[in-house]
């Protein structure tokens, strides 16, 4: 990795690498013809496209032909019962599920038209464009500073200041800089749960990257915590491209503006969010929001 | 108690909580008694205890200190039924008497006393002395008399130490230094002729070497002068004792280290006395065939084997876990090799010691002789045992302990860290070197401990790979290059070994045996506490909210 001597982040090597008339399709030749998602996007421009993507672990088959367009600047949410793979589907969108060994994708996925499983990919390149907030907030045993400093270290930022405004810049855009302006040295551990969460946003935001994915971002949060959250979501995708899994329907309603939702690894339903939770075209889609199973 | 209450008491638990309680109970209470025994019996030879003068019914005197009294095996009988008595008294002039020890029965004994003028002499030879000074002679002329003699002697005796002191510093490291380097103008004039022939140049550099022979020779010589004199002036004065038979001695005082009455001493002086005693015990060297003195060597030798050991298995240690862990795809042959390493934790450590002595002393040292050091051939320089053999060949019976233990370390960083630092753009090698590893610190110090304690305690391997019953020089010094890694080494476990089944005094070398023993607890305790120490502050330094 080149020491990059600007705070802002480095050239992605990612955009400079892929050529997409080069990009062979992955394996098993999903459907490329017909990759556009379901449903059009509306004016905006297509941060991430599916296309006739499956997903296995080791010989299970966890997603099944999944066809969607994440478009920039705006939150996409997926819902569903557990198990039914949303969680899995986000963890492929910064190739997370390379770590489980024995994984297997078919299809394509892409980041502005690049294919990420192409095998010249930079995977590291690709996770720093595409931050991540895990369900557990996961702040690693280390000061406040060095938490929100991690990414930008990793890319070779070593200059002081260069690390004290991206670190003051993330967390105030995680909204936690009056909080902790004054113990940046202390233990990230010290905080409370939803500052904690926040630090990790934090630290994702650090890294500058283009889409930020969470994963039950509140789950383990109270209510005024989540609020606090999802008003940060709301504000993130002036910037940012956000895709987030939840088990709260009122949170995906709340916040995001597409919304899909996920049966048995299959994407039952996507589409606007008010057009889902209003007028849902499939009858699985209404007995889940309804609560009548899920 | 019915049928039913029973049964709700068997079911409470209290049972088992009573019994796992005893289990600790006993455990601690063993613990414990180990402790005490080795701390009395050790600890009590440094006390001044007093000094009796003892007639006996066959007109004899005796004059020593009691060590313990028993009931004679087979004694009863009407008149004693519970058996006679006897007591066992050092009564040191072994030189004189040929004994140091002697059991007097309680019938023989008629009158009893400690009078104040009993002395004892701590002796560079032959143990105590014990008697009554008579007169102090300088070079065969009487000095002093009677009391006056013994308020000399003292400030004497300092300064007898003193000289002894400047003896042994110029022996030790003028005379070694002059030594050492004879020994390398020796070896280059050998390396010179290890082909059988000199070449021009060779003969001229030879030349030189003869040339600075001479001159170091010629220092030699007058170090020796030197010591000549002093040793005069060390023997110049001498005292004359009278034992318990009688009999006059004349003591040279450069032959005394120390010389006390302790029947008038008050409690004071003797607290003085005894931790004096300790601190000559803890920092001196070794005399008498290790019967007496300090045990320095025994405890620098431990300590620095351990180091080095630690050195050695650390980077060893925690690489291998590391790859068992995190890079190798985990599998049947990773739960072999797994097993392996499990299974090798629990071959008898003289097991290592043989192996220590085939790979490390002879293969590794021959090689490393044969190509480095062959003028000093059919010598040996690490083709022998010594401290670092030593310490590797524990490295590598402490090493499955290490791994084992970083191992469970790595595994217990939970994944949502390693998944976070991977998601931030961070490679495999980043996220281990910058999160996982520090995670796992403690547990891979916890390993450590566990090594260290368990080589420290090591011997039988150590016999074969370089431990000796008197090294003359300790691994560290002045010389160049400082740290003497061929070197043979003094180590508190073989010592404890030695003393006690190897020395021609047993009784005198039974206290010793003790205090060894508690010295090698105390610096395994010591070694572990300042490890623990350095675990506990990383672990608060990486506490984690993740349980």
């Amino acid at each position: 990795m080149p020491v990059n001597p600007s705070p802002s982040f480095a050239p992605n090597k990612v955009r400079d690498r892929w050529t997409p008339s080069t990009v062979p399709t992955s394996t098993s030749g999903g459907e490329p013809a017909q990759a556009a998602g379901p449903l059009p996007t509306g004016n905006r421009e297509v941060k991430i496209r599916i296309a006739g993507m499956n997903f296995y672990y080791g010989t299970i088959q966890a997603l099944f032909n999944i066809n969607l367009a994440v478009p920039a600047n705006q939150v996409t949410s997926f819902i569903g019962p557990s198990g039914c793979g949303k969680s899995t589907l986000l963890r492929c969108l910064n190739r997370l599920n390379d770590l489980i060994e024995g994984t297997r994708v078919e299809g394509r996925v892409e980041l502005d038209g690049l294919s990420l499983y192409d095998p010249q990919v930079d995977v590291t390149d690709l996770r720093k464009r595409v931050g991540m907030v895990f369900q557990k907030s996961n702040p690693f045993p280390k000061s406040i500073y060095d938490n929100v400093a991690y990414g930008p270290r990793m890319q070779g930022v070593r200059e002081k200041e260069a690390l004290d405004r991206l670190t003051e810049e993330s967390l105030q855009g995680a909204g936690l800089w009056d909080e902790v302006k004054d113990r940046l040295h202390q233990s990230a551990t010290g905080l409370s749960g939803g500052q904690q969460q926040r630090l990790c946003i934090a630290r994702a935001l650090a890294v500058q990257p283009e889409v930020i994915l969470m994963d039950e971002p509140c789950s383990a949060l109270d209510p005024i915590a989540t609020g606090r959250i999802e008003e940060l979501i709301f504000s993130l995708k002036t910037r940012y491209t956000v895709v987030i899994v939840t088990h709260n329907m009122q949170q995906a309603a709340r916040v995001s503006d597409r919304c899909g939702f996920f049966l048995m690894g299959e994407l039952v339903e996507y589409g606007d969010t008010q057009t889902i939770f209003t007028n849902p075209r499939d009858q699985r889609t209404e007995d889940y929001i309804t609560g009548r199973f899920g | 108690m019915t049928r039913s209450s029973l049964a709700t008491f068997w079911k409470s638990g209290d049972l088992f909580i009573w019994l796992t309680a005893s289990g600790v109970a006993l455990s601690l209470l063993m613990i414990g008694a180990l402790l005490g025994l080795i701390m009395v019996k050790g600890l009590g030879q440094f006390w001044p205890a007093d000094i009796l003068e003892i007639r006996l019914a066959d007109g004899r005197t005796l004059i020593g200190q009691p060590i313990n009294s028993e009931t004679i095996p087979h004694s009863k009988s009407p008149e004693h039924p519970d058996g006679k008595r006897r007591t066992r008294f050092r009564v040191g002039n072994q030189d004189a008497f040929g004994y140091d020890f002697k059991w007097v029965d309680a019938d023989a004994v008629v009158a009893q006393a400690a009078p104040f003028d009993l002395a004892v002499f701590e002796r560079r030879e032959w143990g105590p002395l014990y008697g009554r000074v008579r007169a102090l002679y300088r070079e065969g002329a009487p000095v002093a008399e009677g009391p006056a003699a013994w308020s000399a002697l003292a400030p004497l005796i300092e300064q007898a130490n003193r000289l002894h002191e400047r003896i042994h510093r110029i022996e030790h490291d003028e005379i070694d230094e002059i030594n050492r380097r004879l020994e390398s103008l020796r070896l280059r004039r050998q390396a010179l002729r290890l082909d059988d022939r000199l070449t021009e140049n060779e003969t001229a550099t030879d030349l030189d070497l003869q040339r600075s022979l001479v001159v170091l020779e010629e220092q030699y010589r007058r170090q020796a002068d030197i010591l000549d004199v002093l040793r005069r002036q060390a023997g110049e004065y001498e005292v004359a004792v009278s034992l318990s038979t009688g009999q006059e001695v004349r003591l040279p005082l450069s032959k005394v280290i120390a010389a006390l009455r302790p029947n008038e001493m008050d409690w004071s002086l003797k607290t003085l006395t005894y931790l004096r005693n300790l601190w000559k015990f803890v920092s001196g060297e070794p005399r008498e065939a290790n019967t007496e003195g300090g045990i320095f060597p025994t405890i620098f030798g431990t300590v620095m084997m351990v180091l080095i050991m630690t050195v050695a298995v650390m980077p060893f240690g925690v690489m291998a876990a590391l790859y068992l862990r995190e890079y190798a795809r985990q599998g049947p042959l990773v739960r072999l090799v797994r097993i392996a390493v499990h299974n090798l934790a629990g071959v008898p450590s003289i097991v290592f010691g043989v192996f220590g002595l085939g790979f490390f002393v002879y293969t590794v040292g021959g090689t490393i002789d044969a190509l480095l050091f062959p003028e000093a051939l059919p010598n040996p320089t690490y083709g022998t045992g010594g401290i670092l053999w030593a310490s590797l060949t524990l490295a590598l019976l402490t090493v499955p302990v290490v791994i084992v233990a970083t191992e469970e370390g790595l595994s217990a960083v939970p994944r949502d860290f390693r998944e976070g630092s991977i998601a931030l753009g961070a490679t495999k090698l980043e996220t281990i070197r910058h999160v996982v590893l520090p995670c796992a610190l403690p547990g891979i110090l916890t390993g450590l401990i566990l090594a260290m304690a368990r080589a420290a305690g090591e011997v039988a391997p150590l016999m074969l790979t370089g431990v000796v019953k008197l090294a003359p020089d300790l691994p560290v010094d002045g010389q160049f290059p400082f740290l003497h890694l061929d070197r043979k080494f003094m180590h508190l476990g073989f010592h404890i070994y030695d003393v006690g089944f190897q020395s021609p005094n047993v009784e005198a070398a039974k206290p010793m045996v003790y205090m060894t023993t508690l010295t090698l607890i105390v610096v395994v305790v010591l070694l572990n506490l300042v490890a623990v120490m350095i675990r506990n502050c990383l672990r608060k330094r990486y506490a984690t909210s993740a349980v």
